[in-house]
């Protein structure tokens, strides 16, 4: 088996799955977001175990309107009706996955459920981690159990060292670009290569599964991770390596020291990537840096080493926003966000924002934007007349100092 | 239990994705609004056409994207089910948790014009154009699915069970 399916064994009590098996898994962490309790929240009669249960405040806050505003005190009044101790409200909150990532919710081995869908983010971690509806994460919250049917896996086999000026989404981008989507399949990255990967960068390309249409989207666990999640977690969890013999439905080769900065052109990620030097160097309306993909302290820490001592191209906005509050905290700690800032970037609050079109950086029709987050899809970010580009952190900064497209190492 | 499905369908594309259908904006919206800005930027207009028990065809990969409720905003436009060659798998659960009938089948979207009335067996994975008399076998839904599917979605089972109020 391989490692997801080792999980997938573990949690249903079997003692092996197969590929197309349906089976009924219990769910170690069911994580639920504010958006769920502003509209068609019921409060349950019982769940059942308030230790498995997380709320995070993410999508929609501080609240931008009425309708959010008023699910905000359910959610309070929720969770201290019921004991959940893991509430994440705000001032204390963040993207849901950078939260679950910063308090060991993601651990190796385990099954996680959120309610959006980029939860597949956890798989940095060696976690079964996927979104699911709202009413399906609502209803493992209540009985602990929900059903899923084992995918066949694609198998990411990294080697050689991923260079100093590419970055996890352009590994991302790279593959997204080639292979396309994978609907209904499993993904699993290892490989000598993994080691030059630092966790930010699997995470970026963990979560970003969703944009291929995968189910999981899991990293093997190695002694990076496990430092990470010594810094996180004192929880006990036991990693599920695959075994050596584990058949897979692809075993695809990612060569990392050959890779360059990639940019997906608007519309999808799927087979719409290509290399920097490829790509039409379109003048920019809006920059944007954030999201559970991209809004990580190193994401800023990258965005600060490109804009410090540089301006923002007159006509152009660049707009930052921190994973979540403890990033936006370490960032002012560390100055990255004086340097952001000064070089006449916005830097907003922690929340989803403009990754989904919501609030704090629509963009209009007609306008062009670059966006280091999770979804380059048409009307994603706001207008549909629009146009979205996808791009590391380090290209969407120097491409905001450029007022047009640009590849990254001609800034550093 | 209800296995069959018949109706007028419509036909759309490959990878129509989740904001295609349930807009951010959208969201700012009670869902009965919501639900009329469906495939608002693919096909203009379509939410004051489409009647109660049509159903949507789709091409591969449909639904990628959001976890965001987008079926309950086809149960409130009336859409009786779905079928597509290829569902992305958190579109088709969702679908599934709020009782809409979601088949994947293989084929069917070369098999239907807008239009063509389907008469579709989720059990049997029968799906027939009845307008041009043509059908293709696919695979029916799991049990599992079915039984969840008959109760009309997970909320009526929890309530069924004791965890939420009557």
């Amino acid at each position: 088996m391989n490692s997801i399916e080792k999980t997938l064994a573990r949690a249903s009590g079997r003692a092996e799955v197969s590929v197309g098996d349906t089976v009924t898994v219990e769910v170690d962490m069911a994580v639920l977001i504010d958006l769920q309790f502003a509209v068609g929240w019921t409060d349950p009669l019982r769940i059942a175990d308030p230790d498995k249960v997380a709320i995070v405040m993410d999508h929609a806050v501080p609240a931008p309107s009425l309708q959010d505003a008023a699910g905000g005190p359910k959610a309070r009044k929720f969770a201290a009706d019921f004991g959940i101790s893991r509430f994440y409200d705000v001032g204390r909150h963040g993207i849901c996955h950078q939260v679950i990532a910063e308090n060991g919710l993601a651990l190796p081995g385990q099954v996680l459920a959120c309610t959006d869908s980029h939860t597949c983010a956890g798989g940095a971690y060696g976690t079964a981690a996927r979104g699911l509806g709202p009413i399906e994460v609502y209803a493992i919250m209540c009985t602990g159990r929900t059903w899923l049917t084992v995918a066949p896996t694609i198998r990411y086999e990294l080697i050689g060292s991923k260079p100093e000026y590419v970055s996890g989404k352009d590994v991302f981008l790279h593959i997204a670009g080639k292979y396309g989507n994978a609907p209904n399949l499993n993904l699993e990255y290892g490989g000598p290569g993994l080691a030059t990967l630092p966790m930010n960068d699997r995470r970026t390309i963990a979560t970003q599964g969703a944009e291929i249409s995968a189910d999981f989207s899991t990293f093997e666990v190695d002694d990076v991770c496990r430092a990470f999640l010594d810094s996180v977690t004192d929880q006990p969890w036991e990693a599920t390596d695959p075994d050596p013999d584990t058949a897979y439905h692809e075993v695809r080769e990612v060569d990392l020291s050959a890779l360059v900065p990639y940019v997906a052109r608007p519309g999808t990620v799927s087979n719409n990537s290509v290399p920097i030097t490829e790509i039409e160097r379109r003048r920019v309306d809006q920059c944007f840096i954030g999201s559970c993909a991209n809004g990580q302290l190193d994401d800023l820490r990258i965005t600060a080493d490109v804009l410090r001592g540089r301006q923002v191209a007159a006509g152009v906005r660049l707009i930052v926003t921190p994973a979540s509050q403890a990033v936006y905290r370490d960032a002012m700690r560390l100055g990255y966000l004086q340097d952001i800032a000064d070089s006449g970037a916005v830097v907003t609050n922690s929340t989803c924002g403009a990754c989904f079109g919501y609030h704090m950086g629509v963009v209009g029709p007609g306008e062009v934007c670059l966006t280091a987050s999770t979804r380059n899809f048409k009307g994603r970010m706001g207008s549909a007349e629009a146009e979205i580009y996808m791009a590391s952190p380090a290209t969407v900064a120097a491409s905001a100092i450029a007022g047009t497209i640009s590849d990254p190492r001609e800034v550093l | 239990m209800k296995t069959t499905y018949e109706g007028r369908v419509w036909v759309v594309g490959d990878s129509v994705d989740t904001d295609a259908m349930y807009p951010g904006y959208a969201m700012k919206m009670q869902q009965p609004e919501a639900a009329k800005h469906v495939f608002y930027e693919l096909r203009p207009g379509w939410t004051d056409e489409v009647q109660p028990g049509d159903l949507v065809v789709a091409g591969r990969n449909f639904g990628v994207g959001s976890s965001r409720p987008v079926a309950s905003l086809f149960q409130i436009l009336g859409v009786a089910g779905l079928l597509a060659e290829e569902f992305n798998s958190l579109f088709q659960r969702n679908c599934i948790n709020v009782g809409l009938p979601a088949l994947t089948v293989a084929g069917v979207h070369e098999l239907f014009s807008d239009g063509d009335v389907a008469r579709m067996d989720i059990a049997s994975g029968v799906v027939e154009n009845t307008t041009t008399g043509a059908s293709i076998q696919g695979a029916g839904l799991p049990d599992m699915v079915l039984e969840i599917l008959d109760a009309g979605g997970l909320f009526p089972m929890l309530r069924r069970d004791g965890y939420v109020p009557a």
